[in-house]
């Protein structure tokens, strides 16, 4: 087995660039108490770590990424918060400093682990070892597509697969149960319309 | 008219998008993507198409009930794929049975088809559902309301 060095190159550069974005927008995201700021970081982050991804060359992650992170999840979670309000109330001070020890401590123990961990791309790391080897060895011998995610994806682990695509199926199962109330139009209007219309025109006449 | 650069930006945008989709769906073999990522972006074109023309328009154009159908139809779909390898005498979700004896693993790119075809219409189909279910509840809000 070949020894396998970590340099500073200027694809280093580059993703330590992006995962410094990545720290200033997830703390903006915590200094902010302004939902739809909140949400609309929460998209940029994905779309950050979509660029991320595709600097690992891992480009089907980076695609699913850009796609249900940065696309679909902002819009859900657009819609959600209009169900609620547009500001998140202050959080409780009282705690914080027993949050902070937790904190500063799970983060020294995952620091101290990084030290052990094989460098940055090595093949021989155990998460490249075994049966990842052998995918990237034998799909062009049993599949024979070029792209071996999809080959791994939709063939060699498909039972896998179709237990995502039935938790997917779930989920929509779950929403349309909690939110439509079994109609098949897709969800009701939100009943206390006429109540939020009063607080209106009570304000109004104050 | 309202928000004419918007309504034109939409029709222009909603076929290639469609179109993309489609690429996608279809070009997970050779390409990063699959039906995991077509779904979403098919899901996508019929979100702007809400955002723009209002969610009842959409609700007309794809009802909900159609998408519930083809919710099922595409789980159905992969396992169906599944349990027709057992039928033609392999394993689950084993593609080489589809067409015996290829030399260039003609099954395997049969079976990746179709089952990758179930996995978008399902994802596509859940996630309209999801956002009609979010939005379908909100009443109508003001400008000044953000």
């Amino acid at each position: 087995m070949s020894e396998f060095e970590a340099h500073i190159s200027p694809i280093v550069l580059l993703d330590l660039s992006l995962l410094t974005m990545l720290l200033i927008v997830a703390f903006a995201m915590l200094r902010s108490r302004h939902l739809f700021a909140v949400v609309m970081l929460s998209g940029i982050y994905s779309l950050l770590s979509a660029a991320f991804f595709v600097s690992l060359d891992a480009v089907d992650v980076a695609f699913t990424e850009a796609a249900v992170g940065a696309g679909i999840s902002t819009v859900l979670m657009l819609g959600g918060m209009l169900l609620t309000v547009r500001r998140e109330k202050p959080a409780a001070k009282g705690r914080a400093p027993v949050a902070l020890a937790v904190v500063l401590a799970t983060g020294a123990a995952l620091l101290y682990a990084t030290i052990d961990m094989p460098a940055f791309g090595d093949p021989n790391a155990p998460a490249n070892d075994a049966v990842g080897q052998r995918y990237v060895e034998e799909t062009p011998n049993d599949i024979a597509v070029p792209n071996i995610v999809t080959a791994v994806l939709a063939s060699y682990r498909g039972f896998d697969t179709l237990g995502e695509t039935m938790v997917i199926f779930t989920a929509g199962i779950a929403v349309i149960l909690l939110l439509g109330a079994g109609s098949g139009r897709g969800g009701r209007k939100v009943a206390d319309r006429e109540a939020s219309d009063h607080d209106a025109s009570n304000r109004e006449a104050k | 008219m309202e928000r004419a650069i918007l309504r034109v930006t939409t029709k222009i945008l909603f076929g290639p998008i469609i179109l993309y989709a489609l690429y996608v769906q279809f070009h997970g073999d050779y390409g990063p993507g699959g039906g995991f990522q077509a779904g979403i972006i098919f899901a996508v074109a019929f979100i702007l198409h809400a955002f723009c023309f209002g969610l009842d328009q959409t609700r007309k154009a794809l009802p909900q009930r159609a998408l519930i159908v083809a919710m099922v139809i595409g789980l159905l779909f992969y396992a169906g794929t599944g349990v027709a390898t057992m039928l033609l005498g392999g394993n689950l979700l084993a593609y080489d049975v589809i067409v015996p004896g290829s030399t260039h693993y003609a099954g395997q790119h049969y079976g990746i088809l179709l089952v990758e075809w179930g996995v978008g219409v399902t994802v596509a189909s859940t996630m309209l559902t999801i956002f009609y279910h979010f939005t379908g509840r909100e009443p109508d809000i003001d400008q000044e309301d953000w």
